[in-house]
């Protein structure tokens, strides 16, 4: 810092002097982006550049614009996104390792007539809760799944993950992932994409403004087929960990794109047919 | 009028959960208690619309119950002992959160794949922990099918009462056995949710939050406390236990479930040999009636302790002893069951021939 003046509080008041809330330009008219009131106040835990902040900002403004907070129960999983009860003013329940669509499906059945959805990382849903991801997406359950899938374990600290990459090094693959013996990067979405039970299964990301328009959208579609009770919707987001992938946040959303999406294709796997889709 | 049917104890079970409300069921065959699942799929759903799900694993069926439990509504489960094991560490989390549910425990032998017939090997697991951390399982073990009957609408009752989960255990026999039962009236499903349960958040109340995270230890030390002054209460309003012939006793029987029935007939025949024998059943397995045993104790001359296992609830009754009497055991195990002959023999072994 050395000698360098910090920008004082005060100075961001002089700043904006000349606008006061009896200016016209401070109307609610002019408002072109603001927080949606379903995400609360609570300073994100996530590291700096990471994509569930994001994510969680899409799933509160798709639960404001459609005006479901009173509809709708979230299940939280184990993992980083452990803690998203704190964030989203709705009612959760936190789930164990994996089981997260297991509790979702056990609302479900008993709510029919709510929005229900769980929040998984690629461990979470694609290793140790993989039996019960295909189960619930076999039997059809109407819940939408979001499966952040970041390649590693984030939360304990960089381990493999079943979508770490070839050759991707993490804590408990030092010389980077050896499919011969730790096995493939699990594409489950196109996995999950071939049951009957599942009705739309989509790949997106957030790591530039446009991937994060798309999934936005992504993620409405997979809440308003639940009123169609047409079997379960999957939103995959490729996303990010800059901490345990060792890089910055902008490092880490260039390695995603040269590396991450190139295995990980993003787009639709699976659609709704035209016409039950209205 | 009363309502008297002839029932096997697995079915009188079901039958006795869609009467008592129940609104969601979800287990995972495994013997010897698929007909509760069975007769459930048959019969719950046209009824009371009680929703009946196979679920692929006892893994997904004990979470499935967390997340309906978290909705405020009747929920329960069922297993045998291998199904049982795996649930643990779901039902840990539901004691955690704090859940209300019925989990039905149908013993068979172990451990491992062990056997299809009868036992009480799992008291350990049900009432000393199970899956992971300091929490307790209120645990009703019936000796009829009568008692299976009432005590499955019982289970509900404490289970809301304490927002905790209620183990009902009993042995594989009792399960598949036939008797004569008398069944209670239907009574109706849940209308409301209560106050905690997740069920979306109206404008004026602040968001639920079903969880068993508490990343602060001074708040999961709460936590515990919390938990911990709930099972006092419940060790001080909610132990059950049955007495027979104990008031003149010399000697004492104690045993759960089914083996207290063979219990009783054994000294009943021990009294026709002149030995002044009682039978002590604990209802409950937890909350332990420790005090009544300490009382007896001090009454009579010693205890035999019998069981499907080869010792457990022997732990306990040795607790509550304190070393004021001698307490011998006898244990069958594998889906061996003692006869009352073997009982009366190793009573006169143990205890008159060792004085």
């Amino acid at each position: 810092m050395g000698n360098e003046r910090l920008l004082l509080q005060e100075d961001i008041h002089h700043m904006y002097d000349h606008l006061h809330p009896e200016d016209e330009i401070c109307v609610k008219e002019n408002i072109v982006y603001q927080k949606p009131s379903t995400l609360l106040d609570t300073p994100f835990h996530y590291c700096p550049g990471c994509g569930h902040s994001t994510v969680h900002k899409l799933i509160a403004e798709v639960i404001d614009e459609m005006g479901i907070q009173e509809q709708t129960i979230g299940v939280a999983p184990v993992g980083c996104a452990v803690f998203a009860y704190n964030y989203i003013n709705i009612d959760w329940q936190e789930a164990a390792h994996g089981r997260a669509s297991a509790v979702a499906t056990g609302i479900k059945r008993v709510l029919p007539d709510k929005f229900v959805f769980s929040y998984q990382g690629d461990g979470d849903l694609a290793a140790i809760g993989t039996g019960e991801t295909i189960h619930t997406c076999n039997r059809g359950e109407n819940i939408t799944i979001i499966f952040i899938n970041n390649g590693i374990y984030g939360m304990t600290g960089g381990q493999m993950a079943p979508t770490t990459l070839e050759g991707m090094k993490s804590t408990t693959s030092p010389n980077g992932r050896d499919v011969h013996w730790a096995g493939y990067p699990l594409k489950i979405s196109e996995l999950l994409a071939q049951l009957p039970g599942t009705y739309y299964v989509t790949r997106q990301a957030v790591f530039s403004p446009n991937h994060v328009r798309k999934a936005k959208k992504a993620i409405r579609n997979a809440f308003e087929y639940q009123k169609l009770n047409k079997g379960t919707c999957l939103v995959e987001i490729v996303s990010n960990c800059p901490s345990n992938w060792k890089m910055t946040p902008t490092e880490s959303n260039m390695w995603l794109q040269d590396n991450m999406i190139k295995y990980f294709q993003l787009g639709d796997i699976k659609l709704p047919k035209k016409e039950e889709a209205k | 009028m009363k309502e008297l049917k002839l029932m096997k104890g697995n079915e009188a079970i079901a039958e006795a959960a869609i009467r008592a409300g129940c609104d969601a069921y979800f287990g995972y065959p495994i013997t010897p208690q698929s007909e509760i699942l069975e007769y459930l799929a048959a019969n719950a759903q046209k009824r009371t619309g009680m929703v009946v799900l196979q679920a692929e694993s006892e893994i997904a069926s004990i979470n499935m119950v967390y997340g309906a439990a978290g909705c405020g509504k009747r929920v329960m489960t069922s297993s045998s002992s291998p199904g049982i094991s795996l649930m643990q560490e779901g039902i840990s989390y539901i004691a955690c959160a704090e859940l209300p549910c019925l989990l039905v425990n149908v013993m068979r032998g172990g451990p491992g794949l062990g056997t299809i017939q009868p036992s009480q090997g799992d008291y350990f697991q049900t009432v000393k922990g199970g899956g992971h951390g300091d929490y307790r399982l209120i645990t009703l073990a019936p000796s009829t099918i009568q008692e299976a009957v009432d005590f499955t609408k019982l289970a509900f009752d404490l289970a809301f009462k304490w927002r905790n989960p209620v183990m009902l255990l009993l042995d594989g026999a009792i399960g598949q056995m036939m008797e004569k039962v008398e069944l209670f009236s239907q009574q109706e499903r849940l209308k409301e949710a209560p106050d905690w349960a997740t069920v979306g958040k109206p404008k004026n109340r602040e968001r639920n939050i079903i969880t068993s995270l508490h990343m602060q230890p001074e708040d999961m030390e709460k936590t515990n406390q919390h938990l911990q002054a709930k099972y006092r209460k419940i060790e001080e309003e909610e132990t059950r236990f049955e007495c027979y012939k104990c008031d003149d006793a010399d000697y004492i029987f104690t045993g759960f479930g089914l083996v207290a029935r063979i219990a009783k007939k054994a000294a009943d025949i021990a009294r026709t040999k002149g030995y002044k024998i009682g039978v002590f059943r604990p209802i409950t397995l937890f909350p332990f009636p420790y005090s009544e045993i300490n009382n007896l104790s001090k009454k009579v001359k010693a205890i035999l302790d019998v069981e499907m296992n080869t010792g457990q609830m022997l732990e306990d009754v040795k607790l509550a002893v304190n070393g004021n009497i001698p307490v011998e055991f006898h244990g069958r195990t594998g889906g061996m069951i003692p006869t009352p002959e073997e009982i009366v023999a190793v009573f006169e072994e143990k205890i008159i021939k060792r004085k």
